[in-house]
């Protein structure tokens, strides 16, 4: 088979990883923009960040013959400190014409709070004075019903931005209609514990429909799997479905939503 | 957003197997497996003497949604909190997997 890595933190994984990717079917992975697991000291942090994001790890990916895109922006975990945060983001435009730049992202929210709110709004301002795509995180557990409402809300007040345009990740039952009714798509994202599973995914599939929603990896320094897409379309083979249905959903509509950024060409 | 009561319209292309598989065939030993450890969570926590904490509260309160029709959704609601303004500030940036302020 073969398949889009739609979110993948790559700076974190391994040499091993990217070529268990290649090897299971993966034509492209896409990197968004995260928190590194500990609060970055100053803007400088960030600027060598991007250039990793940028310039590093594409060339790391491509001795894998794997195409690498990435997002740019701060993550919610670290937008508590507004300065910052601007400071972060009124760099971003530096970098927006690196060839493997896919859009602003992920951005969200993480504890739903007012500072949180503002840089989220901050960042879509920027999305849209540069008619760029969004990729948003909504945030863990308990705080995703909340968040997800918060963040809908929010880009939907923004005439500016147009909803096909929006992807918002790490869906679940519990929100994935709010997305869907507001005409954005939805990513279920594959962890053992805290997002979903491959049955559960598929279920939401099976529920609301496959044209607006991807599965991701979303592999990290935290647990998470990095073979996690193929195993769910291995998961859906289990269920019956054919090749033809794999192909649409973890090749084809991954390609549709981020062919909207010029930058994005993938061979099949 | 109109809140929790959206009429949610299906989108097009639904996707169905085009060979269905027996999900009970496929997936009974999985979940009875997970009911066990369920199980034995409660017989642990209750032997340590846990059950005030307010996690182990919300998972019990989230047991009774499996009574209802939309089971995981309704489990995922119970864990959340279900007020809409943003905090004044973030004091920590884990999430603890249940709504500490859930009103008991």
């Amino acid at each position: 088979m073969r398949y889009i890595e739609p979110h993948a933190h790559m700076v974190s994984r391994t040499t091993d990883d990217y070529m268990s990717m290649v090897v299971a079917g993966c034509k492209a992975v896409c990197e968004p923009a995260f928190w590194a697991g500990f609060d970055r000291s100053s803007v400088n942090g960030f600027y060598d960040y991007f250039c990793q994001l940028t310039d590093y790890e594409p060339t790391r990916a491509a001795k894998f013959k794997l195409p690498h895109f990435s997002w740019l922006c701060i993550n919610p975990k670290e937008a508590e400190d507004l300065v910052l945060a601007r400071e972060v983001i009124a760099m971003i435009p530096d970098f927006m014409d690196r060839e493997n730049v896919l859009g602003i992202g992920e951005i969200g929210l993480n504890k739903n709070s007012r500072n949180e709110l503002t840089i989220l709004e901050e960042h879509v301002n920027l999305a849209a004075e540069y008619n760029q795509l969004i990729l948003v995180h909504t945030p863990h557990l308990e705080d995703k019903l909340k968040g997800t409402k918060l963040i809908v809300d929010l880009i939907k007040n923004d005439s500016r931005i147009n909803p096909a345009k929006v992807l918002i990740d790490h869906v679940e039952e519990h929100t994935v209609k709010y997305v869907m009714d507001a005409g954005m798509w939805g990513g279920l994202t594959l962890y053992p514990e805290s997002k979903c599973t491959s049955p559960r995914a598929i279920d939401i599939l099976e529920n609301y429909g496959a044209d607006r929603l991807w599965m991701n990896s979303a592999c990290d320094w935290g647990i998470s799997v990095p073979l996690a897409v193929p195993y769910a379309a291995q998961e859906m083979r289990r269920r019956g479905y054919d090749d033809e249905t794999l192909d649409q959903v973890f090749f084809k509509n991954p390609v549709s939503f981020l062919s909207q950024c010029p930058n994005f060409t993938v061979s099949g | 957003m109109e809140g929790d009561t959206l009429d949610f319209l299906p989108l097009i292309p639904m996707i169905k197997p085009k060979e269905k598989q027996n999900s009970v065939e496929l997936y009974f030993m999985e979940a009875r497996s997970k009911l066990i450890d369920i199980a034995s969570f409660m017989d642990r926590i209750e032997r340590d003497g846990l059950t005030d904490d307010f996690r182990y509260q919300a998972f019990l309160d989230a047991l009774k949604e499996l009574d209802t029709d939309k089971r995981a959704e309704s489990v995922l609601l119970a864990l959340s909190d279900l007020t809409e303004e943003p905090i004044l500030v973030a004091t920590t940036k884990a999430a603890a997997g249940a709504w500490p302020d859930k009103p008991r």
